[in-house]
């Protein structure tokens, strides 16, 4: 499925698509966050989040700021 | 170093007025250090895609102390109040993980453009109200504007934080008479009411200027990310706080135009 990932497009292949399915495949660094199209996941809720074709996904960190 | 009266702001005490951002370090010992050298005890960091690693890897969380300080995530970067929003909730997610107090907290940042990072004042207080709503203590960036501050009060702001100038300008306190407005006006029936004096900074004098117009603490990053000795200017703006509080309790002279000789007239040998 075609997904947006960090806002780049990417194919990825997964057996039940889920939140959790993706993150278990791209395994980021913790401590992270997720927004699935604007709206945050909360990580109890990954196993439970389907992504659709076109969705958006964004993982974040903190990062140097002022 | 003397130690000053704690200062408040919503459920958070602490001992240092000087907040530090961790953005533009040549390294991330560096930062690490820097902080230390300052004394504070509260950080701003901004939320990001993940991918920000060194070249060996590391990430900044590898060098900030999270038992140590208490992270304000900001929301830098944002032009409408929607992003900020977002951005918000992503940041709060974090620090939940992490268990660290800043959680409950976010440093408000609404941008107008790009060239100047004003503060876009409508999008900033649509922001602090669904922030509020949603249970943020919200620290809010804002032009030197009284009557925006004043506004940003009323709607819950836990702290105000008028700019001394533009973001990373290093032009000081541009306007101190609009900084004394805004204290008198915030803090007239609630002095202790903080307001924070939050980017521009350039160098020592300017986080003492601010201090000795009655700010509560500073926010800074460039003025010693970029300093040329960073690790000097950290330990200065530390010392500069401590000036500015203390200037500022102790009541400055009024200015005169005429000079007033410091010693006796009387008992002059001159004749």
């Amino acid at each position: 499925m075609k997904l947006i990932i960090n806002g780049q497009e990417e194919r990825v292949d997964l057996g039940v698509a889920t939140l959790e399915a993706l993150l278990d495949r791209r395994r980021p660094i913790p401590p992270f966050a997720v927004e699935l199209n604007k709206q945050l996941i909360k990580r109890p809720d990954f196993a439970r989040t389907p992504l659709a074709e076109g969705d958006r996904v964004e993982i974040v960190t903190l990062v140097g700021g002022g | 170093m003397l130690e000053l009266p704690p200062l408040r702001i919503a459920d958070k005490t602490f001992r240092s007025r000087l907040f530090v951002g961790t953005g533009k370090y040549a390294s991330y010992e560096l930062m690490r250090d820097c902080l230390d050298a300052s004394g504070c005890e509260v950080v701003t960091v901004a939320v990001r895609r993940e991918r920000l690693y060194d070249a060996q890897n590391r990430s900044l969380l590898d060098f900030l102390d999270t038992r140590r300080y208490t992270i304000l995530p900001n929301t830098a970067g944002c032009f409408s109040a929607e992003d900020a929003v977002r951005v918000a909730r992503l940041g709060r997610e974090i620090l939940e993980q992490l268990h660290n107090p800043g959680a409950t907290w976010v440093k408000l940042e609404v941008l107008a453009d790009k060239r100047t990072l004003l503060p876009d004042p409508i999008g900033t207080l649509e922001a602090l109200q669904a922030l509020r709503a949603d249970g943020f203590h919200t620290l809010v960036y804002t032009s030197d504007d009284p009557v925006m501050a004043r506004r940003l009060k009323d709607a819950g702001a836990a702290s105000v934080m008028p700019a001394g100038s533009p973001i990373g300008s290093g032009q000081g306190v541009l306007n101190p008479s609009n900084i004394r407005i805004i204290l008198e006006s915030l803090k007239n029936e609630d002095p202790d009411y903080p307001v924070i004096v939050d980017a521009g900074v350039g160098t020592a004098s300017d986080v003492s200027i601010a201090m000795e117009l009655g700010a509560d603490g500073v926010l800074l990053n460039t003025g010693v990310a970029s300093a040329k000795d960073p690790l000097s200017m950290a330990r200065a703006m530390s010392h500069a706080i401590e000036a500015g509080y203390l200037a500022c309790r102790a009541g400055r002279i009024p200015k005169k135009l005429y000079a007033s000789a410091s010693s006796p007239v009387e008992g002059t040998i001159v004749y």
